[in-house]
């Protein structure tokens, strides 16, 4: 395809194609003005960071504790970020909505760490770590935030292991480096299999330790359900105490959003159950712009759905493709038998057969959509969910006559227990079963440089921001993100708009913040008040049908336009017929789900939209108008090289979402040249 | 109740739980010295009541002139029965934080092995005590002799003596035989959990060590505490 | 499978509770034991009555915040977290009773849900190491020996779920608190802090209401990350080491 950078001016493939109706494309959405990054400091790209900290304006430490910060979320990036804001002196204030900061979904994250320090002297360098994230990323990010990443990446290993994170080391006392997700250089950190939980466990203890100098107040089962927005400026959030039901309101001079991804819109995916969108979606309602909602990244190698009654799913490390080999039956009535009753002629080893070269270390993307492929071909193997059963072979027999069990299990040991555990199944006798899953999104709250949002003091950083990895994440680097955004690069950057501060005083009284508390009020009120027929969970289940079909693996206008009506629909219903017991001023489980759910049924719609407006194949998604002849992915720097950047078309404060707008950031590449991938 | 704030200020080590642990461990390690070496005078026994009786005495005479007649005796009992205080303190102590700790109990009771292994140490430690007393009052204080075959005159101020016209009595030795089995039980887990509690068992082979003390000083201390008793009862000392 | 399920309600911190008994009827083995209590809310809203208020996020067994008393054991008969246990452990005909954890320094919340915000205040009072952001040596500049790293990463692997405390026939926190002083007293990097960390979480521990340890074992037994027992002597030692240093 196309290698060359479009000029301004050049008519895009994307208005060319789509059709104008009544001022509204494809019927469904506004074109807005373009919007560009202008916080990045002109100058080569490897000397932009150290430019903008320079010229980042600075606060006397004695005005610090006078300024105050609200973070909402305690993962790696709100988490470091509190924790340094914290120690530079600043009031902050931090929200989640567990019972503790330390069990943020982070936490869960097994793989490791990428940073560019170059232990192995196997070639990294700044320069490689921002190249590979870029091309990873399908070059749909923005390459100065990616540069910058990849630039503070070796300061979050120096941080970590001064805080006692216990990453691997060798025998000689050094730490160990692997490669991960198929780079050819070895960057990736890791602490075993838990690198997320140590990762986070040491900005936990910073926090904490803030929590008991006084510079941070930890808000624990506090769930953001709005944000305060006066004159333009974010101002605070409006809280509920998840224990006695108390509606708060906090002030401050800033607002962070820290509250991860949204991949729970899917009803299934490897994110916690409490995951959700509700902080970053209520700031779109404000006026916030949402990046690229329909980036999500599906990773090939989950443990597959049981049964109806399946709360979430549970990823596995994608190193078993070295050794496994991925199979379905060649004809569908053999899909009941016990695969090892199958023999090897009925046996179809599609990833084998359509990819030689690669096999079945295809990259994740591939590997997904074809699982889904076959499936759909009624060639799937375990038991039937619905019609169809879903989920493929991932067989170790050839790896256990080649290497020995014991071989094996040293290798995989721990994998194959878990595997064990959940299915009960002995992987070491018959034959794993597995079948994809969402498990993170790219997509979030546009920012600039500075990672603030279009509204003047609304910060968001890490998974819940549109992010450095564009279409497609490389494995290793969303905790690298995270860390970056809330130890090195927030802290920085905020300085700036708190070097304005102190903006004037909001009183609790202030008709904004009376609005966004009634309107909080309002909706509890309401969900409590429908007493409808059917349960949350059967509304976000049937949600997250809708979107695995439509605006899942791949995509399709038809399909993406069906979802959009069975959404509306859904969502129409949901406010009509939910059913949500118990009281508001107690724990009521119910109740913080109805309101996270119907969040979803609103941003599904938009991921749908920004998938129909988005015709092409790149990253982790495929379009199935835009393949090549083989039916590869096809992807068009000529129409999309850009960010779709989406207002709120509807009114705030309630109602429906009305007309979203379109505001496009075009992609510019200077330290980088834009290629095709190809994996044949 | 506990109460949901963070402490202020500077701490000491003084005042925590562990600190109390660490007193029951250091006076439990003294209390295991002593019990060795009085189960090792018992068996003098074996040798008549005279000898039995001499080892009392220069137990009484022991550092003399150093210090007076029986005044190492006396020093050491002061410090066992401070060590007895302190060690009854703390458990006591702990084991009434141990109920406030958990006000709630549950329905079903734990199926852990642990919930048996500290009601045997706190009620076993209370049946330990009433023994401790008994048996001063009948050996060392009142020396009370049940035994109807032998008057105050023909038993003297001969302790060996008292010993064997005492455990001719089948009751008697019943209740040492009782007392024993629940100090060996005491010391099975006390030994180990003293280690545990000093801060002895930080490796594999140094926990493996400490298990196998436990387990040899409390057969050791039954074994050789009741030798006497029984040998007494089967008329094999006289 | 066909379950009866005698499971705690109570409605608040303050109101009384009780056991309730509920039969659940087609309970598959591949459900997880919170899937299973799932599938019972769902049917319980169906026919008008509250859920079981129950904690759970990440439900693969690293974020902590599950945890129930499953008929007397912590996190249920195998070693691993109650999300992580799956109904085929169980048979057909079972009747299972589910307990919140219990303790004074846990209060209660509602129904299965306790406040286990004193873990956090035992962090505060010391559980960190205090390295501000940006004051960072270069990684490499102290190497640590590999013995020490993999017993300061064993002791690191607790998720902080309480079923130490929980199991404990004294509700004594002696397991978790004695993971962090051994994760950071293992390393180089916690050396400076070391003493005066012990001595402060053990003071914030007893605050808040835990019982002491008596070295029973149960909490090692009950950990679903099997942090071993020797943490607690670690904890000990150290807090020896601080008498001797006159703190």
């Amino acid at each position: 395809m196309s290698e060359t950078i479009p000029t301004p001016g050049t008519p895009l493939a994307a208005d060319a194609a789509a059709s104008v109706d009544g001022g509204l494309v494809h019927g469904l959405y506004r074109d807005g003005d373009k919007i560009a990054d202008t916080a990045a400091p002109a100058g080569p790209i490897d000397k932009k960071w150290t430019t903008r900290k320079f010229e980042a304006h600075l606060v006397n430490p004695a005005n610090r504790r006078k300024l105050s910060v609200i973070i909402v979320g305690t993962g790696l990036a709100g988490g470091a970020a509190a924790a340094t804001l914290g120690e530079a002196g600043y009031h902050v204030k931090s929200f989640c909505y567990q019972d503790s900061p330390r069990r943020a979904h982070s936490i869960a994250a097994q793989g490791g760490i990428n940073a560019a320090k170059n232990y192995k002297e196997d070639g990294d360098s700044t320069h490689r770590l921002f190249y590979d994230t870029v091309k990873g990323g399908d070059y749909r990010s923005r390459e100065t935030n990616v540069y910058r990443l990849a630039e503070v990446s070796a300061n979050i290993i120096d941080q970590c292991v001064a805080q006692g994170v216990p990453f691997a080391r060798e025998y000689g006392g050094l730490l160990d480096n692997r490669s991960f997700g198929g780079v050819q250089v070895s960057r990736t950190f890791y602490a075993r299999g838990q690198t997320g939980q140590q990762l986070l466990i040491g900005a936990y203890q910073a926090l904490e330790r803030q929590v008991a100098a006084g510079t941070v107040t930890s808000y624990t089962r506090h769930e953001m359900l709005e944000l305060v927005v006066v004159d333009g400026r974010a101002r605070g959030i409006i809280a509920r105490d998840m224990v006695t039901g108390e509606i708060q309101t906090h002030l401050a001079d800033v607002v962070v959003l820290a509250t991860g991804g949204y991949g729970n819109v899917f009803f299934l995916s490897t994110n916690a159950m409490g995951s959700n969108v509700t902080a970053g979606w209520r700031a779109h309602r404000k006026g916030a712009y949402f990046g690229n909602p329909c980036y999500t990244q599906i990773h090939p190698t989950c443990i597959p759905v049981s049964g109806d009654h399946q709360s979430k799913l549970t990823l596995m490390s994608e190193s078993l493709r070295n050794d496994g080999r991925i199979w379905v039956p060649k004809r569908r009535e053999d899909c009941e038998k016990d695969p090892r009753d199958i023999p090897e002629e009925d046996r179809d080893y599609y990833l084998e057969r359509i990819y030689p070269s690669f096999g079945n270390l295809v990259p994740r993307d591939i590997a997904s959509r074809q699982a889904k492929n076959v499936c759909d071909e009624g060639r799937g193997v375990g038991p039937k969910v619905g019609d169809f059963r879903r989920g493929v072979y991932l067989d170790f027999t050839d790896a256990l006559k080649r290497m020995s069990a014991e071989a094996v299990g040293e290798k995989y040991g721990n994998l194959l227990d878990m595997y064990h555990r959940i299915t009960g199944d002995n992987p070491y006798e018959v034959p794993m079963r597995i079948y994809p899953a969402v498990h993170y999104t790219m997509g979030g709250l546009w920012v600039d440089y500075d990672l603030q949002s279009n509204v003047p003091g609304l910060f968001v950083t890490g998974e819940a921001n549109f992010s450095d990895h564009g279409a497609n994440r490389l494995g290793a680097s969303a905790l690298m993100q995270g860390l970056a955004d809330g130890y090195f690069v927030l802290p920085n950057t905020i300085r700036d708009y708190l070097s304005h501060a102190p903006y004037p005083a909001v009183s609790e009284d202030h008709p904004a913040v009376v609005e966004a508390r009634d309107a909080v009020q309002r909706r509890v009120d309401t969900l409590l008040s429908i007493n409808g027929e059917r349960t949350v969970d059967s509304f976000h289940k049937e949600l997250g049908h809708i979107m695995w079909e439509y605006c899942g693996m791949e995509r399709s206008e038809e399909g993406l336009r069906k979802g959009i009506d069975l959404i509306r629909s859904l969502r129409a219903e949901f406010w009509r017929n939910v059913r949500v017991l118990g009281a508001a001023d107690t724990l009521n489980q119910s109740l913080e789900k109805a309101g996270r759910v119907a969040d979803f049924l609103e941003l599904g719609e938009l991921m749908c939209i920004d998938a129909l407006h988005r015709r092409e194949s790149c990253g982790g998604h495929f379009r199935a108008e835009s393949q090549t002849e083989d039916g590869e992915a096809l992807r068009h720097d000529d129409g999309y090289l850009y960010v779709a950047a989406w207002e709120f078309g509807g009114s705030p404060d309630g109602g429906d979402t009305g007309i979203p707008i379109l505001h496009k950031e075009d992609l510019v590449y200077q330290a980088i040249e834009l290629k095709q991938r190809s994996y044949k | 109740m506990a109460t949901p704030t963070l402490l202020q200020g500077e701490q000491t080590a003084r005042r925590t739980t562990v600190f109390m642990k660490i007193l029951m461990a250091s006076t439990g390690a003294l209390f295991v010295f002593y019990v060795l070496m009085h189960m090792y005078g018992n068996l003098k026994i074996f040798f008549g009541y005279q000898a039995f009786d001499e080892y009392a005495e220069h137990l009484r005479e022991m550092l003399t002139p150093i210090l007076p007649h029986t005044g190492f005796l006396w020093l050491f009992r002061v410090l066992l029965i401070l060590s007895l205080f302190v060690h009854a303190y703390a458990a006591f102590t702990l084991w009434s934080r141990a109920n406030g700790a958990r006000p709630q109990r549950y329905a079903v009771k734990s199926a852990a092995k642990g919930a048996a292994r500290s009601k045997m140490m706190r009620w076993g430690g209370v049946a330990l005590l009433a023994f401790l007393v008994f048996h001063l009052v009948q050996f060392t204080i009142a020396k009370v002799n049940f035994n109807g075959n032998f008057t105050a005159a023909q038993l003297g101020d001969s302790t060996g003596k008292l010993v064997i016209a005492s455990f001719q009595l089948w009751w008697v030795v019943l209740i040492y035989v009782v007392a024993m089995v629940a100090l060996g039980m005491h010391l099975f887990h006390g030994v180990w959990s003293g280690a545990q509690t000093l801060g002895l068992t930080d490796s594999a082979a140094s926990r493996r060590l400490a298990h196998a003390t436990a387990h040899v000083v409390a057969g050791v201390v039954v074994i050789g505490f009741l030798l006497p008793p029984l040998a007494i009862l089967f008329g094999l000392v006289k | 499978m066909n379950l009866t399920l005698n499971i705690w309600r109570q409605d608040g911190p303050e109101a009384p509770g009780r056991m309730v008994t509920y039969q659940l009827a087609d309970v598959s083995g591949d459900m997880s034991f919170l899937e299973m209590l799932d599938v019972l809310n769902e049917s319980l809203i169906t026919k008008g009555e509250e859920p079981i208020a129950f904690d759970s996020d990440c439900r693969e067994g690293i974020c902590g915040m599950c945890g129930l008393m499953i008929s007397g054991n912590a996190h249920g008969p195998v070693t691993t977290t109650t999300c992580q246990l799956h109904m085929r452990e169980f048979h057909d005909g079972d009747s299972i009773t589910i307990e919140p954890w219990r303790a004074d320094a846990f209060p209660m919340i509602k129904d299965l849900v306790v406040d286990r915000s004193s873990f956090d205040r035992i962090i505060q009072a010391g559980g960190f190491i205090s390295a501000n952001t940006g004051s960072a040596p270069e990684a490499h500049s102290v190497p640590v020996e590999k013995r020490k790293a993999d017993r300061a990463f064993e002791a690191a692997a607790c998720i902080g779920c309480g079923a130490c405390v929980a199991a404990c026939p004294n509700a004594s926190a002696m397991l978790f608190m004695g993971a962090k002083v051994t994760h950071l007293g293992e390393l180089p990097q916690g050396q400076p802090e070391r003493y005066a960390r012990v001595v402060k979480m053990v003071a914030q521990h007893d605050h808040e209401g835990f019982g002491g340890c008596t070295n029973t074992g149960a909490c090692a037994d009950a950990c679903p990350k099997e942090i071993p027992l020797d943490v607690i002597n670690t904890l000990n030692r150290d807090l020896r080491g601080a008498l001797g240093r006159g703190r």
